[in-house]
């Protein structure tokens, strides 16, 4: 079924939308503003991986930040929407965790920012919880055989965030190097940490 | 989308900007602000977004926001879908007429405060260990019980807080919170004796599960 609406360019639609929603004041053009520039510019995965370094260094801290994941991000300031209830999942050498949204495109917001394009892509959504070695293979993670693989699907307001191993060679490292090799992906569990 | 075959390939990018072109920006806020200006709720967001229909479900991700934002404005008589097409046209343009809004019928609901958690009275039905099988739903509208581990048993490994029923209030019939848990299931009983060995955690509420004795 088609209708004369299907078939107008994404921009337009959004400038249609927009000017229809502003002209009548149901939408505000600064929040709208606001809204954009918070998740280009303060709101993203150098917030995660600030909590992640903190773990790595502060091992108080990463006892809370398993414990009760809301709370202890919260302590580095990090809260607001699709954060109500976040679950960290720890990486080991025994187990590795990796997450996705199968019904839509739940994603942590405080501490990810918005998700990348493959976590909303269909094929990451279809084929991660049924072969999740050989997606995570096609991002460049090999596991070996021992390793146990746990999958995250994030079916209600629960949204989870992995904490990945700290890599080895970084001892001397401060909180702020390490944030450094800290990648979105690792807190998704495509990946690991990177080297320093 | 759980377990369906014929996507292809992963497409990893490892740095990308939040919105690659300025229109994804305004859709993304349209959608957020759209939830307020239908008196909707995040769950009949979702909703909107699964009645979008399959060509452009699996076309642009941010196109797909603003095909919701339309459904939940026309559900609730704010704007029609004819509107938005003639302001369009008139956008590039055309003098196309633009029609005149439809009868605002924003829908009601009673709210147990900001956001999704509840606290609730009764106990929960289920506790960490028990094993407990899906039901055969096949809720009409909008659920969180995914097709792919429907008539499935699996184990309790968390009770999770309350939260906000998404089957109800998505239609807003109610948020009716549910008892909710992480449950776990082996690959093989998803996906059959074959599967590649690893266990998957998904959040069930309490309605959706009964006990395996």
């Amino acid at each position: 079924m088609t209708t004369a609406a299907d078939h107008i360019d994404p921009a337009l639609r959004a400038e249609a939308l927009a000017s229809l929603l502003i002209e009548r004041g149901l939408v505000d053009q600064a929040t709208m503003d606001n809204f954009i520039k918070t998740y280009e510019q303060s709101v993203g995965p150098m917030n995660g991986a600030k909590v992640v370094a903190r773990a790595w260094t502060d091992p108080g801290y990463a006892e809370r930040l398993l414990a009760d994941g809301t709370a202890a991000i919260a302590e580095l300031g990090f809260k607001g929407p699709q954060g109500e209830h976040i679950v960290v999942l720890q990486n080991t050498p025994e187990v590795h965790h990796v997450v996705v949204c199968t019904l839509c495109s739940c994603y942590p917001w405080p501490v990810l920012g918005l998700p990348p394009s493959w976590y909303k892509d269909p094929s990451y959504r279809s084929r991660i919880v049924r072969e999740p070695r050989a997606v995570l293979a096609e991002f460049g993670l090999e596991l070996g055989d021992d390793v146990a693989i746990r999958v995250f699907d994030s079916s209600s307001e629960v949204r989870y965030m992995v904490l990945p191993m700290r890599p080895a060679g970084t001892d001397g490292l401060s909180e702020e190097e390490l944030a450094a090799l800290v990648t979105r992906d690792s807190m998704v569990g495509v990946a690991e940490a990177a080297a320093p | 989308m759980g377990g369906m075959q014929g996507f292809g390939h992963v497409r990893p990018l490892t740095a990308e900007p939040a919105f690659a072109e300025p229109w994804e920006g305004k859709a993304f806020a349209l959608g957020l602000l759209s939830i307020r200006a239908a008196g909707a709720n995040l769950h009949a967001f979702r909703h909107a977004l699964e009645r979008v229909p399959p060509g452009e479900y699996l076309g642009d991700y941010y196109d797909r926001w603003l095909h919701a934002s339309q459904i939940l404005l026309a559900d609730s008589g704010i704007l029609s879908a004819e509107q938005v097409a003639a302001r369009a046209a008139r956008l590039s343009g055309s003098d196309a007429a633009e029609p005149d809004p439809p009868e605002p019928h924003k829908p009601s609901m009673a709210s147990g405060g900001p956001g999704n958690l509840r606290t609730l009275d009764t106990p929960p039905a289920f506790a960490v260990g028990d094993r407990v099988r899906t039901a055969d739903l096949h809720t009409p509208g909008h659920t969180k019980l995914p097709a792919y581990v429907r008539r499935r048993t699996g184990t309790v490994t968390a009770v999770r807080q309350a939260e906000v029923f998404p089957d109800t209030a998505a239609t807003f019939q109610g948020e009716n919170p549910q008892h909710c848990y992480a449950v776990e299931f082996d690959s093989r009983e998803l996906w059959g004796p074959d599967a590649e060995p690893f266990r998957l955690s998904i959040d069930l509420f309490e309605p959706y599960l009964e006990k395996v004795t």
